[in-house]
């Protein structure tokens, strides 16, 4: 889907400084190479069967299905994944990849903590030094997480800066980057940012939906009718839809954290109210006001917390191939308790977003139909938030 | 057809930065006016942007506080209207691609020419990107300059056979902000740019003594200072500019 500039659709570039430009243009060769490399692949396929824990389920929430009286659902269970998020997957392969590059060092940035944990596994897997941009706020939002990518032996830095969440980290990592390219790889968590990262993190991930489409084939011997996965830069989303793009038959939804609502300024639905853009690199959907200037966007979400969404999702919504449809953190939160209690399952709240968008529709859907939600990661980290959301003070 | 080439025209240039609104538009006039009375040969006017990634911690907080004190880029284009009755040397605009990308590129460059702003430099905005606002300058008659980093290497020559108004050399690795040392060996990159054009090259980042400023316009023909001066002005605020002004004649002696 990537043309030979990087662009999807209109969307999509390399919008960086002049610095970054031959790092970018190394790794993009580097990338080329490897991709088709057999012991490239042989290693990734390793880490990934052995080390991470792939494929993961498919499972059928049969409970969740009788409940809802309509569309067969099943969950996809990234959630089971080593670290206990998909984000393992594309630090896998770019891990892998930098070694190949002669790098010794990564460098990301993290939101709710899980793409930082996962880089800080990698580097650690690795014998690679890690540093991880973290926006303040998220260090006391998601605290655990900073003690568990210390306790793999990365340095957690505090972003102080703007709304000291997500987009300020990843704008920390970049500048980090800039003062130090010979050794070090930006390991960046999700399909955004300059050319190739939204191409190599989208490839990373694509075996998500090259799974479902196996493991549904052979437990339904059909292809599901939608695929719902949440949005914030979009990682997960693309990599449950990038095998199913060519099948028109699969409705494709994303769900963008809407926070208290898209009527609202507290929201981080970007595709729902924000506008064309430039900014972290690409040409994609923004959350901004009248002169440009980024939105500080909300969610109770930590990794949906984003004013962009990745170029390829914008392109999918330009040409009507996928959905994005906002969820409010109230819905979000609902569904977060639902499936716990429904399936045992208790998914990351950035998840819980996708399975509020299923609660809504598998009801209006006959009972031949076929839903697949991917739960992108576990709920643990965000027990203690939920519980402060619902009035409960407990202590980690 | 640039009116940029006259600031290179009486020896070394001292190219000043100044990020408009930081703390408001009467200061950043008066800190423009003392840049130009002692000396300052081009003025780098920054237009703020919610997320400078190019930008050091001295100039993020110029950023934010011009924002926090209600800067549009309306009100700057009516303020450099008026600026431009008092000053005549060549002008420029610094900021991010997307406030002009979302003001919309037709309106913001064909108002750049109306006000008489000279160039516009872009830092997220690499050769290989320009096309999305090259055409609109070339119609507009505002060149849009081109930056060459320590990295750049390989392209310094493609950059350099393209490029108009004048060549900004980024001095060294990482975001803007004052440095003790600069090592990058800035002699043999403006060795290939004379190789590959006519157009003058001034160094940038990390210049803020006397010293530093005669070693860099000694290998270039000109140094650009932001961070030193956006220093000032978070020092002094309302009071800065007759400091600026002390700053820059000792400056721009220091390359006479």
């Amino acid at each position: 889907m990537t043309n030979p500039n990087g662009r999807f659709g209109i969307h999509g570039g390399q919008y960086i400084p002049e610095t970054l430009m031959n790092a970018v243009i190394e790794l993009e060769e580097a990338y080329h190479h490897y991709k088709s490399d057999p012991e490239f692949n042989r290693e990734l396929t390793k880490l990934f069967n052995e080390y991470a824990g792939r494929p993961s389920r498919l499972y059928f929430a049969e409970k969740m299905t009788t409940d809802l009286g309509g569309a067969k659902i099943y969950l996809k269970r990234e959630d089971l994944n080593h670290t206990g998020a998909h984000k393992i997957n594309n630090v896998l392969g770019q891990a892998l990849l930098a070694k190949k590059m002669g790098k010794t060092r990564l460098i990301a940035e993290t939101g709710a903590g899980q793409h930082g944990v996962a880089t800080a596994t990698a580097a650690a897997l690795m014998g690679m030094e890690c540093v991880v941009y973290m926006g303040e706020e998220d260090t006391i939002r998601q605290a655990l997480n900073v003690y568990r990518m210390r306790l793999l032996g990365a340095e957690v830095i505090p972003v102080k800066t703007g709304t000291a969440t997500l987009k300020d980290a990843v704008s920390e990592a970049m500048r980090e980057w800039t003062s130090r390219i010979s050794d070090t790889h930006y390991c960046l968590g999700s399909v955004m940012g300059p050319h190739p990262f939204p191409t190599i993190v989208r490839d990373f991930q694509a075996v998500i939906s090259k799974e479902i489409k196996e493991q549904i084939l052979q437990k339904e011997g059909r292809l599901p009718d939608v695929v719902i996965a949440c949005v914030g830069g979009g990682s997960n989303a693309i990599g449950s839809f990038y095998h199913f793009i060519k099948n028109d038959s699969v409705r494709l939804i994303g769900c963008e954290a809407a926070g208290r609502g898209i009527d609202t300024f507290e929201t981080a639905a970007t595709v729902n109210t924000g506008r064309v853009g430039i900014f972290h690199g690409m040409k994609s959907y923004f959350c901004q006001d009248k002169d440009g200037q980024i939105a500080p966007v909300y969610s109770i979400s930590a990794g949906l917390d984003y004013p962009g969404v990745g170029p390829e999702h914008a392109y999918l919504h330009d040409i009507g191939r996928a959905e994005y449809v906002p969820v409010t953190d109230d819905e979000a939160v609902n569904a977060f308790e639902y499936l716990a209690r429904t399936e045992g399952i208790i998914p990351a709240i950035e998840s819980a977003h996708a399975v509020a968008h299923a609660i809504k529709i598998a009801p209006t859907m006959e009972k031949n139909k076929i839903i697949v939600i991917t739960i992108s990661g576990r709920g643990d980290k965000d027990c203690a938030a939920i519980a402060r959301y619902r009035g409960e003070d407990i202590h980690e | 057809m640039s009116k940029i080439k006259s600031a290179f025209e009486n020896g070394k240039a001292f190219i000043a930065f100044i990020t408009c609104g930081d703390p408001d538009l009467e200061t950043t006039a008066a800190a423009v006016k003392a840049a130009v009375d002692n000396g300052a040969d081009l003025i780098e006017l920054g237009i703020p942007f919610s997320d400078p990634t190019a930008e050091g911690p001295v100039i993020q907080g110029a950023n934010l506080r011009a924002l926090s004190g209600g800067i549009t880029t309306d009100k700057i284009f009516s303020f450099v209207k008026e600026l431009r009755k008092n000053v005549e040397i060549p002008m420029v605009f610094m900021t991010y691609s997307n406030v002009v990308f979302s003001y919309g590129a037709e309106k913001f460059i064909s108002t750049c020419r109306d006000i008489e702003i000279d160039g516009l430099i872009l830092p997220d905005l690499p050769f290989e990107e320009k096309e999305e606002f090259l055409p609109t300058c070339h119609k507009y008659g505002v060149d849009l300059i081109s930056l060459i980093a320590p990295t750049s290497e390989n392209r310094i020559a493609m950059i350099a056979k393209e490029a108009e108004g004048f060549l900004y050399i980024v001095s060294s690795l990482g975001v803007t902000g004052m440095r003790n040392e600069i090592k990058t060996d800035l002699a043999s990159i403006v060795k290939v740019i004379r190789e590959n054009t006519d157009l003058p090259c001034a160094i940038g980042f990390g210049i803020s003594t006397p010293e530093q400023v005669k070693k860099m316009a000694d290998i270039s023909d000109g140094a650009i200072v932001g961070s030193a001066i956006i220093k000032i002005l978070e020092k002094y605020g309302k009071e800065a500019p007759k400091h600026i002004g002390e700053y820059v004649k000792t400056m721009k002696d220091a390359i006479k």
